[in-house]
């Protein structure tokens, strides 16, 4: 709701039809945003004759109806939803801790200098991923095996006799490799996000306490943290979203079929040869469901994460 | 100190907006306070150090994150600079011995680069400006004072919140050539006869609108849907623009007797610059990712109508093995995204804005 009253304001509520034309331009706006997502709840519920038949926004009948799309979508994501989830929830606290950490370190504690970090934590919020795609394969499937490899079978040599092998094939490896890199480029959104708030906080408390001697560490626990829930249930959730529904990453970074992700199941799913629109549209829904569920709940600190961009 | 409040007076501009009243006698008490503190803890040892005393105290905070992000992305793109410039191709590790731009020259004398190439400034320019126009049209619209202003402007931001591979899944149904929405709804406006005559390509033989493989149609396609799924976000930075206007401006229109449409022509829209400059920015390199639209849509093959050059650096790279190509590739496309943002971040920093 905004301040302004005035008299302009007034003066166009008053003209009645253009109050109309108004909503209606609204009201075809919630149609247009909203007609995929509609379209796709109701194939998922019609039989492969019935979405052929019908049109695509139309409830299914009573005779074309069923949950068998819904109940093969669920049965092939279910095991891609877990590892979504396992994947980013640490992925999310990680990235939202450090961008705390970090944004405090450059914010609240002021030196000479820092706004050349800060240019650099900016720049990479906009990289285009394909640009570290081959050297995180490379990373992660060949340099780093290789040195733990070494590592452990050098200092651990009487133990494993010289044949450990990093475990590259395990999914959930991959999964925690996938997790650890979505950590590392969130940081620097997540940093942005406390950033600005912190730079609204005002320094009277800090300096008093700083007064007090209490150190850098105290200060962040005892005034910032507490300072910054808020701001932490925006980076959470915006974050959340973020690397649930990345896909790229997952790609080239997770091959165990056992262990891909909801994103990657519902591209298979999608990109099949033959397509039952109502097993997909099912699929996208299903994948769908934690962000929208996440979405509906926390709609407004969502907004405010996008708007922090 | 003086630092201090001059930060404190020429950053976070946004949000400081918001609280700036009582902050103000904040900034005064805190800038006597910092003076205090300057006296009382300037003792020989901190005097001495060869950097200040507060990089060595915060560096605990932010260096390990910084590092540790630093090397995923700055690492990874200067390895990826080093890459390209080698022969790397199929299984095994990258071998490091003869470095050149041999894959750069390759670029230029490959027609499915320059084709990838310009798909991609294509998107990248419509997708943005259409974007804007109809973020800014619907951020005015929710600006009228309305009822159930949070209901329109969640739902309008809903597709956003959704993954490429879904928006993908669901766009490819409303698209389909014999059973999607978009060809129903001209069939029962019996219109379809007349588009495809209208759309069809040279050459091709259908009676139906195949509105992701014709060269035609399909970039259109992909870059109506991206605007679907991302207008919401533009719709968000200019409606945040238009409640920093003072109700003033709108008052002194009403005064002149200038019409609605005058009023947001001539006055608030130019003051709304500054939104538009950052919402166009996001826009872009989202333009710039939008690799798993298409990957869910099309696969890594999508066709030259709507090969990208994130599609394409993937398929070079991962399908085809040809990793130092790959990172060619990768290394233009950083390059498009260094255009963008670095005039956009020299300008903010110019204006002490970071």
């Amino acid at each position: 709701m905004s301040i302004r009253d005035g008299s302009f304001i007034e003066a166009l509520r008053s003209t009645e039809n253009s109050r109309i034309g108004l909503y209606a331009l609204l009201l075809a706006g919630i149609a247009f945003y909203l007609f995929p997502v509609e379209t796709a709840v109701m194939t998922m519920f019609k039989t492969e004759s019935a979405f052929a038949r019908t049109l695509p926004f139309a409830p299914p009948g009573a005779d074309g109806f069923t949950l068998e799309a819904l109940s093969t979508a669920w049965n092939t994501l279910r095991p891609g939803l877990l590892n979504s989830l396992l994947m980013a929830v640490p992925a999310t606290i990680m990235s939202a801790l450090l961008g705390s950490l970090t944004a405090y370190g450059l914010t609240t504690i002021s030196w000479r200098g820092q706004v050349g970090v800060v240019v650099l934590i900016i720049a990479g919020i906009f990289i285009p991923y394909q640009a570290v795609l081959v050297p995180l394969a490379q990373f992660w499937f060949q340099v780093l095996p290789g040195l733990l490899n070494g590592f452990v079978n050098t200092v651990f040599g009487f133990i494993t006799g010289g044949n450990w092998q990093y475990p590259s094939r395990n999914g959930y490896v991959q999964l925690l490799q996938l997790s650890i890199t979505h950590a590392a480029y969130g940081i620097p959104i997540c940093t942005l996000l406390f950033r600005s708030y912190y730079q609204s906080i005002s320094d009277e408390m800090i300096e008093a306490a700083r007064l007090d001697g209490a150190s850098a560490f105290s200060i962040y626990r005892n005034i910032i943290l507490p300072l910054s829930l808020p701001m932490f249930a925006v980076t959470l959730i915006y974050q959340f979203t973020q690397v649930y529904n990345d896909l790229l990453f997952a790609l080239v970074l997770v091959n165990e079929p056992a262990s891909q992700v909801a994103t990657q199941r519902l591209a298979a799913l999608t990109g099949g040869v033959v397509q039952s629109f109502n097993t997909t549209m099912a699929g996208a829904i299903v994948a769908a469901l934690p962000t929208l569920l996440v979405y509906i709940m926390f709609g407004e600190q969502f907004a405010k994460g996008v708007a922090g961009e | 100190m003086r630092e201090i409040l001059s930060r404190l007076l020429a950053t976070g501009g946004r949000l400081r907006s918001a609280v700036s009243r009582d902050e103000s006698d904040g900034d005064q008490l805190a800038t006597d306070g910092g003076a205090t503190v300057k006296t009382t803890r300037g003792d020989s040892l901190r005097n001495s150090l060869p950097v200040e005393w507060e990089l060595i105290e915060s560096a605990p905070f932010w260096l390990p994150p910084v590092l540790f992000a630093g090397f995923f992305v700055y690492g990874a793109i200067a390895w990826n600079f080093l890459l390209s410039l080698t022969d790397y191709s199929g299984l095994g590790g990258a071998q490091y011995e003869t470095f050149d731009f041999s894959m750069y020259t390759r670029l230029l004398n490959d027609g499915t680069f320059w084709q990838a190439a310009q798909n991609t400034v294509v998107l990248l320019v419509v997708f943005t400006v259409l974007c804007l126009a109809l973020g800014l049209f619907v951020a005015i619209l929710i600006d009228q004072q309305i009822r159930f202003e949070n209901t329109f402007r969640t739902i309008y931001l809903l597709p956003m919140s959704l993954s490429f591979v879904v928006t993908a899944t669901m766009w490819a149904w409303v698209y389909n050539a014999r059973n999607g929405v978009l060809n129903q709804l001209l069939r029962v406006f019996n219109l379809e006869g007349a588009v495809v005559g209208l759309l069809r390509p040279a050459g091709v033989n259908a009676e139906v609108i195949q509105w992701l493989s014709w060269n035609t149609t399909a970039l259109a396609a992909v870059i109506f849907a991206l605007i679907w799924q991302f207008s919401g976000y533009a719709m968000v930075v200019f409606l945040a623009g238009l409640r920093a206007i003072p109700t003033e401006h709108y008052e002194a229109a009403r005064v002149d007797g200038a019409s609605a449409v005058r009023l947001y022509a001539r006055v608030i829209i130019p003051q709304l610059r500054a939104s538009a400059v950052s919402a166009s920015v996001v826009l872009m390199v989202f333009a710039l990712k939008a690799f798993d639209f298409i990957y869910a849509l099309r696969g890594s093959q999508p066709g030259a109508n709507m090969d990208i050059l994130a599609t394409m650096m993937y398929r070079v790279a991962f399908d085809s093995l040809q990793w130092a190509y790959g990172s060619a590739v990768a290394i233009v496309l950083f390059a498009l995204a260094l255009l963008v943002i670095g005039p956009y971040l020299y300008s903010e920093y110019r204006r002490g804005e970071l």
